[in-house]
């Protein structure tokens, strides 16, 4: 019998080697990092980062991941660029003592050089590869290497020795990053991504409205599948971060507990128990109708209950919420002492959207909040950036939802607009979204307060008057009879017409029962009469029938007697003396 | 070793300033192995030197692969590279010296045309 043959191969094909970049977000895009042992080919502007990506490549790869790198610096000397990255918190000169990092300034200066017929590129070769093997460098940095092409003349040399050195470098296994200046119609103003092909990354620096934004492409990566779109990334004390591609999926776990939203009667809106946490609340509504009043209430209650709240303001300054806060009541400052409430208050124009956004994160990430307010929404809304904002606000409400941050966004609704309407188009990430509305009635502006949806738990349909009081909001029923709906005033009106309506209904029924008890008495009086009146002719009548039985009687005895007197006989006696 | 070149750097100077003609030259060639390259290169520098500095003049031949150091502190990228020290400017010729007026040129021996 023969032997089962033995199945193919179960192991996966092997799949491409990777390098971990160790940059926030970027080996997510790329799926792990960038091709092992390949070069691959970062251009963008002037200004977008491509250096830093570079450094941060080899920095990382050097402290994170053991593998030493190569730095060779066509534009920047070693001393400046040390300098540069120190103030992203790398060592430069550490890890050079170490041996983990080689910088090699490549200094050329097209005036000092004559050709005088063929050369190639055999100085820079025997350079790199020196530096590589005196580390053992498995990450190699040319940056920017084009600049041989303003240093050095005869293109046609350069371009077929460039073509050696990325072959060169792959023959060499090490992970390359080439950078290039972006030219009018191509990647790189040489050309270089027809030679290094394996794994080109755009960047790009741009401004719209003022706002400045950085943004991280992933152009082409042969052998591996990777994030196709412009992903915005920053740059700040911690090096690059692209943002964040952590919360494209939706598989945020839920959690059933619900906390207080500050205000008793709106949990009992909100089906007895207030918001669930971890779901995003959106409060919108008209310019004063206490949007910050009901964050500011939900950030109260947090604390009280030993949460830490984060408070993202961007339109008025901490000590400005915390007095108008006190005078509703509502007082936040011990809060902010105690550690357990942080503002963060900047102008939304202060810094691009992603930029925004990671400060947002990062704050997050280091604070940990339980709750988190955004008030308002609307200062990210810069001219037309409304996509961007929303793309921004969906990751920014993904985050929280994922880190079990309950988050609460205020949005101001333009007068001209329907209030089920947001600037940003945020309302399918809202899980409850509660509107504040003005109603004009009698000359005056009240506040009501409704419910447009609340996922997942059975809310009030009413809408309620909300009164800001000097101890917190306060709802109130709206007045809704035939009159309409009314509020303010006019409910106070309308509610004390119907006191008064009551009251008189109420007198014309106790009247109504006097009366009725009066009748009554009436009545029975005159019935006690008539009752009276029988007695009287039933006592009559009683001494009648009892002379009348008295004469019978006598009228008997006397006929007994006469018949005694006669002789009559004994039978008559007889029946005479048993009447007896 | 500095304080010869700065012997060498005063002595150049003084030359210079006397305004003398017969300049002494310190040159240093940079090959990469005995490729074709190199070998025309040498040759053709030997060629123009004994012609046009015959007598004043030092030629130092140094092979990459051998002193690969050299490589990074002389900031050679391109082979063959010879480099002018003496007298001053600094200059890089680099090729096979194939072209002899932009040779004499990059010696200071030409002016640009």
């Amino acid at each position: 019998m023969a032997k089962p043959k033995p199945k193919p191969e179960s192991k996966s094909i092997p799949q491409l080697l990777k390098a971990p970049t160790g940059i926030q977000g970027l080996d997510e895009i790329t799926g792990g990092g960038l091709p092992k042992g390949r070069p691959t080919l970062v251009c963008g502007s002037a200004g977008c980062g491509k250096t830093l990506l570079a450094m941060e490549f080899l920095v990382r790869g050097a402290t994170q991941f053991n593998e030493p790198g190569v730095f060779m610096a066509f534009e920047e000397t070693a001393k400046d660029l040390t300098q540069n990255v120190a103030s992203l918190g790398f060592d430069l000169n550490d890890l050079i003592a170490r041996k983990k990092m080689v910088l090699d300034f490549v200094y050329i200066e097209r005036s000092e050089i004559e050709e005088t017929g063929e050369y190639d590129l055999e100085g820079l070769f025997i350079r790199l590869g020196l530096a590589i093997d005196s580390i053992g460098a498995k990450r190699v940095v040319l940056d920017t290497i084009e600049s041989l092409f303003a240093g050095l003349p005869n293109p046609l040399i350069l371009r077929a020795e460039l073509r050696r050195l990325f072959r060169w470098l792959k023959d060499k296994g090490v992970t390359a990053i080439i950078t290039g200046e972006r030219g009018d119609e191509t990647l790189t103003r040489q050309g270089l991504e027809e030679y290094v092909s394996d794994c080109v990354i755009v960047l790009d620096h741009r401004v719209s409205d003022q706002a400045s934004s950085r943004r991280l492409r992933v152009v082409k990566y042969r052998g591996s599948t990777h994030g196709t779109n412009e992903y915005p990334f920053l740059i700040d004390e911690d090096g690059i971060s692209v943002l964040p591609v952590t919360s494209l999926g939706l598989q945020h776990a839920v959690s059933t507990e619900r906390i207080p939203t500050g205000i008793a009667r709106l949990d009992a809106m909100l089906g007895g128990a207030g918001y669930y946490r971890g779901s995003s609340v959106l409060i919108s509504g008209t310019a004063g109708n206490g949007k910050s009043s009901l964050a500011a209430h939900f950030v109260d209650a947090a604390c009280r209950r030993g949460e830490r709240a984060l408070y993202f303001a961007f339109e008025e300054s901490p000590s400005q919420i915390i007095r108008n806060m006190r005078s509703i009541g509502i007082n936040l400052e011990p809060w902010v002492k105690k550690g357990l409430l942080f503002f963060q208050a900047t102008r939304p124009s202060f810094a691009g959207l992603e930029m925004q956004l990671t400060m947002m994160h990062k704050k997050v990430n280091t604070f940990k909040p339980h709750v988190v307010v955004v008030d308002p929404l609307n200062g990210f809304v810069i001219g037309g950036n409304e996509v961007e904002v929303k793309s921004m606000l969906m990751r920014l409400a993904d985050f929280l939802k994922t880190n079990q941050v309950t988050s609460l966004f205020t949005s101001l609704t333009s007068g001209d607009k329907p209030s089920e309407v947001t600037d940003v188009a945020m309302s399918a990430l809202i899980d409850t979204w509660l509107i504040l509305r003005n109603i004009e009635i009698g000359g005056e502006r009240n506040r009501a307060l409704s419910i447009l949806k609340s996922r997942g738990m059975a809310h009030s349909n009413q809408i309620r008057e909300c009164l800001l009081s000097n101890h917190g909001v306060e709802l109130c029923e709206v007045y809704v009879g035939a009159g309409g709906v009314l509020t303010g005033s006019a409910r106070l009106a309308q509610e004390a017409l119907e006191q008064a309506g009551k009251l008189t209904r109420k007198q014309e029924t106790e009247r109504r029962q006097l009366e009725l008890e009066s009748k009554r008495r009436a009545l029975e009086e005159q019935i006690n009469a008539m009752r009276a009146e029988f007695v009287v002719r039933e006592t009559e009548a009683l001494k009648i029938i009892g002379q009348e039985q008295a004469q019978e009687a006598q009228l008997l005895r006397e006929r007994v007697e006469m018949g005694l007197s006669r002789k009559a006989d004994a039978a008559t006696i007889k029946q005479k003396k048993r009447s007896k | 070793m500095s304080k010869k070149s700065v012997h060498d750097s005063v002595a150049v100077f003084e030359q210079a300033l006397l305004g003398s003609p017969e300049k002494h030259y310190t040159l240093k060639l940079y090959v990469a192995g005995s490729s074709p390259q190199s070998v025309r290169a040498i040759a053709n520098v030997k060629k123009i030197c004994d012609e046009y500095l015959h007598g004043r003049y030092e030629l130092q031949i140094v092979d990459l692969y051998q002193q690969p150091q050299l490589a990074q502190g002389e900031q050679i990228i391109a082979a063959p590279t010879l480099i002018k020290k003496l007298p001053l400017p600094l200059r890089r010729i680099i090729g096979e010296m194939s072209n002899t007026e932009r040779v004499l040129v990059g010696l200071d021996l030409r002016k640009k045309a």
